[in-house]
């Protein structure tokens, strides 16, 4: 367990992070502001993804697959809403969860129907291959760098949007009382066409960087989308801040976890015991940690709502 | 003394909804609480029926020190409140609705197999207590079919049905026309020698006929207290009701 | 009345299928329906906590994978006393249902729905991560449960054992909900605030119907174990979950004949979907189709079709 690995296993923590950040910010916004569950936000960053690879394999631009996915994910999003969801504000929670779970049906099932189950690998241009040297001869590799500073820079960027803008205000100000910002005028059904689109281009940023690191296949979504759950839960709903800081805790707490709890456990117990011990709880690490949150802090850490 | 709040406070900010507020009720008396729109009233109905935490302040009913009680335990020590809007299980009829709070203040809810509503020990209690707010023919009505006047009965009705020694009722005439208001006053004065009761309301008319004393409230804070005639003759109460030159 | 002749008609149709189809040599339909009363069970059990209590639990599958898992285990080393492992079955969901209840029940609305997501996703993965049981392999029935004078190795038997317990899940659900503990339960769903106030604290009666339900999801798991000889975690997965939601919405919630109307419908969609031969393509990717029609039911369709019978909530 030396310094470098330690500190590279951080690394992959921070980008885990930001990948969750990106798909969390946009379902804790519209959990916020439309009191709407989405499950299917995972739906969009898996169409994120197939737009990426497909595109890029298609045109041989890695640049042209990202724009695609970009574009793609946040036209299929305000259309999703349009056509599938603007009924659901209305109802209550149970039904929102139904109706985006057969999304999500409907989804895996055409990317089956048009890819193919079987995962897809996406090849990385050139410009993005190979590793960086970071201090005392620490390497790391050069896209997931990238990737963090993506994230971070989406973070900053949506930092400006929500606190500076117009449009941030209003974010705000839904998020913590919806009925208001509707009685002054507001034109309701644009802003959560908007908020939501911004949501799934978000969500497809996260895909379409995902794909070189995760797997593309049909149920993509879902995998990762109970992790960003976890990461609302403890950020608290309808706050970007807590999506962040929740998004780095548990990306930092699961990567580590499952880096070095074999390790550490092989330190106290028998062999064996920790061999069975320590892949169950690492994967368990992150739920136990929101149980933690909730006990002390139900809302989660910054809740929107007073 | 059956209730005593003493230097009861809440703040929402810098906003002091709650200010320092006293009050008494004996038992059998029958307390009014009124005071202007924005008064306060709602935050100090939270406070005393458990889902308001104060910030300061003591309350205490038949002794004991209730402030920090939730709002299920008062229930079940004798306090009971009716709601301003209309707050009764819709999918249950009126019938149904009385012996919850029956069963409710009974305790004993961990049975699993005899039918509930087939249980004399609810069922004949329930159909008297309608019978005493008026609304014995309604019995098997739904309470979502209720007129709003009904409603207000069967509030009173589950109020009742858990045997309080003190009854809270929030604004028991709102949303009343003139016949229902009458018929609603007859009933909580026939009610007011059984048990104690706080009254918080606009209706002058209902609040000197059923008060046997009445408390001012202004900006949180309680501006006077007194009998109908004192208040009703108080400059003080006069200036915040209204205005400066009355 | 209607219940009534409801489930006169429903218990005849079911007791003479068995003997019907095998006359008709479609054994197979044996196997489908038992299937389907397994599923019912679940589904029952979900309808107590989600249709009578309001609790939007997504991780209702968890019990099944609990219960299923117990027995396979036991077989794993050879147990095989039926009366042995499924006592282990539910007792062990109940415990697990206790565990989670106790710290979700504490919250509410969207947390609520979140939390029992994520301590789901979490058995899941522990689940998949024990190897010595089949990892995200899964694990084989190594041998039927083994009762003294049943044998469940006969596919009609097994039928007829699973049809009695569903009859008494139904009829046990059914005392629960009307008894004093389900008219507190219930009255906390129509009306919380109501509630609190005339001195219910639904905590206490939420966590039991939660441990109650989960109880019987892990019956309906060693069932559904001895059925298919075969468990993997994915039966503990939250999309499966999200089935036996939809199987309690679409027959209708918090109704007697809901969870049973539910699951039928929706297998049998499914068993006709996913053998559609013309055009091939909704044999293989069915649930393209389904997710739609699912979103369609929830948005149309809400009262379920329990819903067509009756104009009430009464059970």
């Amino acid at each position: 367990m030396t310094l470098a690995l330690v500190f590279e296993q951080l690394l992959n923590g921070v980008q885990l992070g930001v990948m969750l950040f990106l798909l969390a910010a946009g379902l804790t916004l519209v959990l916020g502001i439309m009191n709407m569950v989405n499950l299917a936000h995972g739906a969009l960053y898996m169409v994120g993804a197939y737009f990426a690879i497909t595109v890029s394999q298609w045109s041989g631009s890695y640049l042209l697959g990202a724009a695609a996915a970009l574009v793609g994910t946040l036209v299929v999003g305000m259309l999703v809403e349009v056509i599938a969801l603007r009924t659901l504000y209305q109802r209550d929670h149970l039904d929102q969860v139904l109706a985006t779970f057969g999304l999500i049906l409907f989804f895996n099932e055409l990317m089956a129907i048009l890819f193919g189950r079987f995962a897809l690998f996406a090849s990385l241009p050139s410009y993005l291959q190979g590793h960086i040297e970071l201090f005392a001869g620490i390497r790391y590799p050069l896209y997931r760098a990238v990737v963090i500073i993506v994230g971070l820079l989406t973070a900053i960027i949506l930092w400006y949007v929500v606190t500076r803008t117009r449009l941030g205000m209003l974010i705000r100000a839904g998020a913590s009382n919806r009925t208001m910002v509707a009685a002054l005028g507001i034109n309701i059904r644009l802003l959560y066409t908007v908020v939501f689109g911004f949501g799934a281009a978000l969500a497809g940023l996260a895909g379409l960087m995902a794909g070189q690191i995760y797997t593309v296949q049909p149920g993509m979504g879902e995998l990762i989308l109970i992790q960003v759950f976890v990461v609302i839960v403890i950020g608290g709903i309808g706050s970007i801040r807590g999506a962040l800081v929740g998004a780095l805790i548990v990306g930092v707490v699961d990567t580590l976890g499952r880096a070095f709890l074999k390790p550490m456990l092989g330190a106290i117990l028998p062999p064996i015991a920790a061999d069975t011990a320590a892949p169950a709880l690492a994967s368990m690490l992150i739920y136990l940690l929101m149980a933690l949150v909730l006990a002390l802090k139900p809302a989660g850490l910054f809740p929107a709502r007073g | 003394m059956l209730l005593e709040v003493r230097q009861l406070s809440k703040s929402f900010g810098a906003l002091r909804a709650t200010d320092r507020v006293d009050l008494d009720v004996e038992d059998g008396e029958t307390l009014a609480i009124i005071g202007p729109n924005g008064a306060g009233k709602t935050t100090l109905i939270g406070q005393l029926a458990g889902n308001l935490r104060p910030d300061a302040g003591a309350i205490r009913f038949a002794g004991e020190n209730i402030t920090r009680l939730p709002a299920p335990r008062r229930a079940r020590k004798g306090f009971a409140r009716s709601f301003q809007i209309t707050s009764v299980f819709p999918e249950f009829t009126a019938l149904e609705n009385v012996a919850l709070a029956i069963q409710a203040h009974q305790g004993s809810s961990f049975r699993f197999w005899r039918p509930a509503m087939r249980d004399p020990a609810l069922m004949d209690p329930a159909r008297d207590f309608l019978r005493q707010v008026g609304l014995e023919s309604r019995a098997h009505a739904f309470a979502a079919n209720l007129s709003h006047g009904e409603h207000r009965q069967l509030e009173v009705a589950m109020a009742l049905a858990g045997r309080p020694r003190l009854l809270l009722l929030d604004e028991p005439m709102a949303g009343m026309g003139i016949d229902e208001s009458l018929r609603m006053i007859e009933l909580l004065r026939t009610l007011k020698r059984r048990q104690a009761m706080i009254l918080v309301e606009h209706d002058m008319d209902a609040v000197f006929r059923l008060a046997d004393r009445i408390a001012v409230l202004v900006y949180g804070r309680v501006i006077a207290t007194g009998s109908p005639e004192e208040i009703r003759t108080n400059a003080e109460v006069k200036k915040a009701y209204l205005g400066e030159d009355a | 009345m209607r219940n009534a002749v409801f489930w006169a008609i429903a218990i005849a149709a079911l007791a003479a299928l068995p003997p019907v189809a095998q006359a008709l040599g479609q054994g197979f339909y044996i196997d489908l329906v038992r299937r389907i009363m397994i599923f019912a069970i679940a589904a029952v059990s979900l309808n107590l906590i989600l249709g009578y209590g309001g609790m939007v639990s997504f991780g209702h599958a968890a019990y099944l994978g609990v219960g299923g898992y117990a027995v396979a285990i036991f077989a794993f080393y050879g147990v095989n006393s039926g009366p042995l492992q499924w006592a282990v079955a539910i007792g062990a969901s109940a415990l697990v249902a206790l565990a989670i209840g106790a710290v979700s029940i504490r919250t509410s609305g969207l947390y609520f729905i979140m939390i029992t997501l994520a301590f789901t996703q979490m058995l899941y993965y522990l689940g998949i991560s024990i190897e010595e049981y089949g990892g995200d392999d899964g694990i084989r029935l190594k041998s039927r449960s083994q009762f003294p004078l049943l044998d469940l190795n006969d596919g009609v038997q097994f039928y007829y054992v699973i049809l009695v317990l569903l009859l008494g899940c139904v009829y046990l659900v059914h005392r629960i909900v009307n008894s004093r503990f389900g008219m507190a339960l219930r009255a906390a769903k129509s009306n919380e605030a109501r509630a609190l106030a005339i001195g219910f604290s639904p905590y206490r009666y939420r966590l039991t119907a939660f441990v109650i339900a989960g109880a019987m999801g892990g019956l309906s798991g060693a069932l559904l174990v001895n059925h298919t000889n075969f468990l993997t975690p994915d039966y503990m997965h939250w999309t499966r979950s999200g089935e036996i939601m939809f199987m309690v919405i679409l027959g209708g919630m918090g109704t007697s004949v809901g969870p049973v109307l539910g699951s039928f419908a929706l297998l049998l969609l499914e068993d006709i979907l996913a053998n559609w031969r013309d055009p091939r393509w909704i044999g293989e990717h069915w649930q393209v189709i389904l997710g739609p029609l699912l979103v369609l039911a929830v948005i149309f369709f809400r009262r379920g079709l329990a819903g067509l019978f009756q104009k009430n909530d009464a059970s």
